[in-house]
C-alpha cells in the first residue's frame, strides 16, 4: 500500500517542466555584479523591481502603519488576534478602490464580493475547487504561465485544454480556437466548467481586445460556463491600447446582474503590480454571492497575515501615494520595456508587440536549427548554459510553435539588461558566423554548388523571416 | 444555471452545525464592559490574550523586528521579494529553536524540516493532502477540535473515525480504542492511513502520559500508519507533570519508522497570534517535507511575518522569559477560575495545559441525553450569556461536558462570567453542593500555593454585585 498519497507522488505539481529546472540552474550559478559577474542573469522571473523607492519613501512618511500603531496608539493586539476570514475591512475596501483606479474608474468593485487569499496562487486553486469537479476540465488560451498545471491540476484535479493561439493572428482567441478546443474536451469526455483566461496575458504581455472580450462573453453565455479573468497584471499596462477590464465589456453591454454577470469571476495579486510576492496577497472577486461565500470560508486555508492587511491599507488607502505610484511605475516599465526590445533588435531579433506585463514574448524562431521543440530545447539550453541567461521557453508556456520565449525585463538593474543584450548579442552573432562556416564547409564538400548560389538562398532565408516579424 | 463544485455547495465546511448558534448570539450581542453589559461574553474562542503587553514591549525596543520603520526598511526589498517557499531561511531557525526550547531544550528541530502552511489549519488541510487519498481515513480521538471536521476533509474527502474515549478513565487513549476505531474502519471499507492526536488536547486541556504515546507510536508503526502530533498547545502547559512530544518518543524508540511521524504547529495559541497565520509541518519524512514544501506555496507565510518573527524568536532572552511568564499568567487564571468554580459546585476535567477548561455539567442535565446537552447550552448562552462549547461539538461520546475559554479575556471580564455562573447556579437548586463538600475544598484550598491567597482575599473576587452575602471560605478564614 502507498505511504503516501498519489498527490504526493505524481508530477502535478509541474516542477520538472524546463520553466523551472532554469531556475534551478540559475540558483546554482546566480549573476551578481560584483561577486559572479559570469553567473546566470535570471529572466525568467516576472517580478516588479523598478518602483521599491516609493514603497519604501512612503513608509518613511507614515511610521504608523509600519509599527502596528494607528493615530499613534498600538493596535499589535487587535492585529495579533484578527484571523477573521472576511478581512480587515479597511484593507478590502483599499483594495477595490485601487482596483477600480487601475481601471481609471470605469468600474467599481464591491468589498463584500471580494475574498482574500494568500496569493493569486491560492486564488485560483480556491476557484477551482469552488467551480469544477475533480476530471471537470477549464479552457486556456496558449501560451499561459506555467503555474495553472499545478495550480489548476494538481490538488483539484481539474484538466487544461488548451484554446490554441497562433502567432498568425498575434496570439490573439478567436471564435473557431474557442469552439476547437470544446470539442477536443467533449472528445475526451471532459465536462467544460469554464474559461480561464490572463489578461493582460503572462507570457504575451499584451492586453485583450474588446472584440476577444466580446467573444469570450458570447462563449461562456452560450455554453453557460464560467469565466474566469487573472487579472493579476491589470496595473503594469504601460502603454496603449488602455486596459479593458471584462467587468467593464459586462457594463457596457448591459449584463450587469444577468446569468453570465454571476459566471465571472476576476483574480488579483499585488505581487505584480506593486511588486510584493513575499506579502501573499491575492484576491478574488465574484459577482455571484455563493461563490464568494464558498471561497471566503475555503480561504481559512490560506489567509493574509494580519500585519501586511493592515500595512497595505494604510498604504492603498492613500490615494495620492496610489495616483503617484501607478503612473511612475507605468513610465519606468515602458522605459525598460523599451530598452529590452531595443537591445533585443540589435541582436536581429525581435519580440510581439506589448502593451503590459513585465516580460516580452521573444521570436527565436530564426535561431532554430529545426521548426521543433527539440531545437527550441537545444536553444534554451544554450542560452541557459552557454549565454547564461535563465529566459523561459515557450515550450513551458504551452505555445503550439517552437521557438518563442518569455524574457522578462523588470525584474533587474539597467546595467543588468544592458550586459543581458550584449550576451545576447554576441551569441546571435556567433551563431550566424558559425552557421555560415557550417555551411561553408558543405558547400565546398558539394562539388556541384556555387558559392553565389549559397549565399543567395540564405540571404532570402533572412528575408522570409523578417516578413513574418 | 452552471453548478458550482459539491465541495463549495455542500456542507463540509461545518459552519452550518447548531453549535455555530452560540457564536452568532455572541455577535448580535458581544460583552463590552460599558457599551453592553449584559451581552453575551465569549468563552468559545481559545485565544491566548494574556501576554500582548510582553510583545509590546519587546517590539518598542526592537523597531528593526518591522520592515517599515527606518530601522528596518533597509531589508524591506529583499523581503517583499521573498516567495521562496523554503521560507527564510533565518524564520525556520528561529522556529525551530523556539519549537527546542518550548520542550525544555529535550529535542532539537532541524530548520530544513520546517514547512510553512496557513496557519494550523492550512497545515492539517496540507499533511492530509500529502497522505491519503479521497476515500481513505483518519483515526482521530474525540472529543476533538472541530475544525478538524473542516480542514482533514472538506477539500480533500478524507473521512475521519472516532476513536472514542470515556470520562472513566479522563478520556485516556487506550489500545483497545484504537483498534476498535481501526476494526471499525476496515469494516466500512475504509482504508485508514493514519491517526492524528493533539497533544495537549484540544477540548480536554490534558496532556498524553509517556505510556499512552508510546503505545500509541507502537499501535502506528504495527498497522503502518502515519501519527500527525498536533501540537498546538505545547507552550500552554503551565503545571505539572511536564509535557512529552512526540519527538521525544521517537528519540526514545528506535524502532519507530520515522517516516510514520509528522507534528503540526502554530503560533496561534503558543503566543497568541492567530492574525498573523503562522502554520508549520514538521514531518520527519523528506517526502513529506518535499511535497508539503511545494503544496505550502497554497498558503505561505507572509514575509513580512516571517521577518518580524524571526526577530523576535532568535531573541533568546525574551524566548526565555516569554515562556516561563506565559505559563506563570495561565496557571493563574486556569487555577482562579477552576477554583472559583469549584465554590459553586462545578467541576473539571483535572487539567494542566490549553486555554480552556473541560467543564463538568452532567449533574445539571435532565437527563443523559445529547438533547439535554443542546437545551441547557441554549440556556447557557440565552440566560446566563455565556458563549461556551457544547461537548458534543467536539464529538464527545457523553453528554453534558462543555469546554470553556479563560484567557481571551481581561480580569474583570472573567469577574462578570463568574459572577454569573454563580447566579445561575444559586437558582439551579440541584447543583447546590452540600457544605460537607464546600469544607473539604476548603481544606484543599489550605494546602495550596501562596500564590493563590493573592487572589482569595483581593477585592476583586467578591464583586459588590455578588448574591452570595459572603463566602463560606472567608468566613472560615476569620
Amino acid at each position: 500500500m502507498g505511504l503516501l498519497s498519489r498527490k504526493a507522488t505524481c508530477n502535478s505539481h509541474g516542477q520538472d517542466s524546463p520553466y523551472f529546472l532554469g531556475w534551478q540552474e540559475y540558483e546554482k550559478n546566480p549573476y551578481d555584479e560584483a561577486k559572479n559577474p559570469k553567473g546566470i542573469i535570471q529572466m525568467g522571473l516576472a517580478e516588479n523591481q523598478l518602483s521599491f523607492d516609493l514603497l519604501e519613501s512612503w513608509m518613511a512618511k507614515n511610521p504608523d502603519a509600519a509599527g502596528f500603531k494607528r493615530d499613534g496608539q498600538s493596535i499589535f493586539r487587535e492585529l495579533a488576534l484578527f484571523q477573521d476570514y472576511h478581512g480587515l475591512p479597511a484593507f478590502k475596501k483599499a483594495l477595490v478602490d485601487f482596483m477600480a483606479e487601475i481601471r481609471g474608474n470605469k468600474v467599481t468593485f464591491d468589498p463584500n464580493h471580494m475574498v482574500l487569499t494568500a496569493g493569486a496562487t491560492a486564488a485560483n486553486e480556491t476557484l477551482m475547487f469552488c467551480l469544477a469537479e475533480e476530471g471537470d476540465a477549464l479552457l486556456l488560451p496558449t501560451p499561459y504561465y506555467p503555474g495553472f498545471d499545478r495550480d489548476l491540476k494538481w490538488r483539484p484535479g481539474v484538466e487544461i485544454v488548451p484554446i490554441q493561439c497562433t502567432s498568425f493572428n498575434r496570439f490573439q482567441i478567436t471564435a473557431s480556437a474557442l469552439e476547437e478546443a470544446y470539442q477536443q474536451a467533449q472528445k475526451k469526455n471532459l465536462r467544460v466548467k469554464g474559461v480561464l483566461v490572463t489578461n493582460p496575458s503572462n507570457p504575451l504581455g499584451t492586453t485583450m481586445t474588446r472584440g476577444e472580450l466580446d467573444l469570450l462573453i458570447n462563449f461562456i453565455t452560450a455554453k453557460e460556463i464560467h469565466l474566469i479573468s487573472d487579472e493579476i497584471y491589470s496595473g503594469t499596462v504601460f502603454s496603449s491600447p488602455a486596459f479593458v477590464s471584462i467587468m467593464e465589456v459586462l457594463k457596457d453591454r448591459n449584463l450587469e446582474n444577468t446569468e453570465v454577470w454571476d459566471r465571472v469571476h476576476i483574480v488579483y495579486s499585488l505581487s505584480k503590480d506593486l511588486g510584493l510576492p513575499g506579502f501573499r496577497v491575492g484576491a478574488i472577486y465574484s459577482n455571484d454571492p455563493i461563490v464568494v461565500a464558498a471561497a471566503t470560508k475555503m480561504s481559512s486555508f490560506g489567509l493574509v497575515s494580519s500585519q501586511t492587511q493592515y500595512l497595505l491599507s494604510a498604504m492603498l488607502s492613500d490615494k495620492k501615494f496610489t495616483k503617484e505610484y501607478i503612473s511612475k511605475n507605468h513610465k519606468r516599465l515602458q522605459k525598460r520595456q523599451s530598452k529590452l526590445v531595443s537591445g533585443l533588435e540589435k541582436a536581429g531579433i525581435s519580440c510581439l508587440e506589448s502593451n503590459a506585463g513585465l516580460f516580452c514574448w521573444v521570436d527565436m524562431r530564426h535561431l532554430l536549427s529545426s521548426n521543433t521543440f527539440e531545437a527550441e530545447m537545444e536553444l534554451w539550453k544554450r542560452i541557459v548554459y552557454d549565454v547564461k541567461l535563465n529566459i523561459s521557453p515557450g515550450f513551458s508556456c504551452h505555445c503550439t510553435e517552437p521557438g518563442w520565449f518569455r524574457v522578462c525585463f523588470a525584474n533587474m538593474s539597467e546595467d543588468t539588461q544592458k550586459l543581458a543584450m550584449q550576451r545576447l548579442k554576441s551569441f546571435v552573432d556567433s551563431m550566424t558566423i558559425n552557421s555560415q562556416s557550417h555551411q561553408e564547409l558543405k558547400n565546398a564538400r558539394r562539388k556541384s554548388r556555387t558559392k553565389w548560389v549559397f549565399r543567395l538562398s540564405f540571404q532570402s532565408f533572412h528575408d522570409r523571416e523578417q516578413d513574418e516579424r | 444555471m452552471v453548478a458550482m463544485s459539491k465541495i463549495a455547495t455542500g456542507n463540509g465546511h461545518g459552519e452550518n452545525s447548531p453549535y455555530f448558534d452560540g457564536w452568532k448570539a455572541y455577535e448580535t450581542n458581544p460583552f463590552h464592559p460599558t457599551e453592553r453589559p449584559n451581552g453575551v461574553i465569549q468563552m468559545g474562542l481559545a485565544e491566548n490574550q494574556l501576554c500582548f503587553d510582553f510583545f509590546q514591549k519587546w517590539l518598542m525596543k526592537h523597531p528593526e523586528a518591522s520592515l517599515c520603520s527606518p530601522e528596518g526598511v533597509r531589508k524591506f526589498k529583499e523581503t517583499a521579494l521573498f516567495q521562496d517557499y523554503h521560507g527564510m531561511p533565518e524564520f525556520r531557525k528561529a522556529v525551530a529553536k523556539f519549537m527546542g526550547k518550548v520542550r525544555g531544550d529535550r529535542v532539537k528541530f532541524d530548520p530544513d524540516r520546517i514547512v510553512m502552511s496557513g496557519g494550523a489549519t492550512g497545515a492539517h488541510e496540507m499533511v492530509t493532502f500529502c497522505l491519503a487519498d479521497p476515500g481513505e481515513a483518519f483515526l482521530v480521538p474525540t472529543p476533538y477540535y472541530p475544525g478538524f471536521d473542516r480542514d482533514l476533509r472538506w477539500r480533500t474527502r478524507v473521512e475521519l473515525v472516532p476513536v472514542d474515549c470515556e470520562s472513566s478513565n479522563n478520556f485516556k487513549i487506550t489500545r483497545t480504542a484504537l483498534e476498535a476505531a481501526y476494526e471499525q474502519a476496515q469494516a466500512a471499507n475504509l482504508r485508514v492511513k493514519g491517526l492524528l492526536i493533539t497533544n495537549p488536547s484540544n477540548p480536554l486541556g490534558t496532556i498524553l502520559d509517556r505510556e499512552t504515546l508510546k503505545s500509541i507510536v507502537s499501535f502506528i508503526n504495527e498497522k503502518n500508519i502515519h501519527l500527525i502530533g498536533d501540537e498546538i498547545y505545547s507552550a500552554t502547559v503551565f503545571m505539572e507533570p511536564e509535557f512529552v512530544s512526540i519527538s521525544e518518543i521517537i528519540e526514545e524508540d528506535i524502532e519507530c519508522n520515522r517516516d510514520l511521524i509528522h507534528i503540526v504547529y502554530s503560533l496561534s495559541k503558543d503566543m497568541g497570534l492567530p492574525g498573523f497565520r503562522v502554520g508549520i509541518v514538521y514531518s520527519y519524512n523528506d517526502a513529506v517535507v518535499s511535497c508539503a514544501r511545494k503544496m505550502s506555496s497554497f498558503g505561505l507565510v507572509s514575509s513580512q511575518t516571517q521577518h518580524l518573527i524571526a526577530s523576535m524568536l532568535s531573541d533568546d532572552d525574551f524566548v526565555e522569559s516569554f515562556i516561563v511568564e506565559s505559563k506563570e499568567r495561565l496557571f493563574k487564571r486556569h487555577k482562579y477560575f477552576t477554583w472559583s468554580l469549584s465554590q459553586v459546585g462545578i467541576g473539571s476535567l483535572q487539567s494542566n495545559a490549553g486555554l480552556f477548561i473541560w467543564m463538568d455539567l452532567r449533574k445539571l442535565l435532565k437527563e443523559k441525553t445529547f438533547k439535554a446537552e443542546m437545551d441547557l447550552w441554549q440556556v447557557i448562552i440565552k440566560e446566563v450569556k455565556l458563549n461556551v462549547s457544547p461537548g458534543s461539538s467536539f464529538h464527545c461520546q457523553e453528554p453534558g461536558w462543555f469546554r470553556v475559554c479563560f484567557a481571551n479575556m481581561d480580569d474583570n471580564t472573567v469577574e462578570v462570567a463568574l459572577m454569573r455562573i454563580r447566579t445561575f447556579m444559586l437558582k439551579n437548586n440541584e447543583a447546590m453542593v452540600p457544605r460537607s463538600k464546600l469544607c473539604r475544598r476548603s481544606s484543599l484550598k489550605l494546602s495550596l500555593s501562596r500564590r493563590k491567597d493573592d487572589f482569595i482575599t483581593s477585592p476583586g473576587i467578591m464583586s459588590p454585585h455578588s448574591p452570595l452575602p459572603t463566602s463560606p471560605l472567608v468566613r472560615a478564614r476569620t
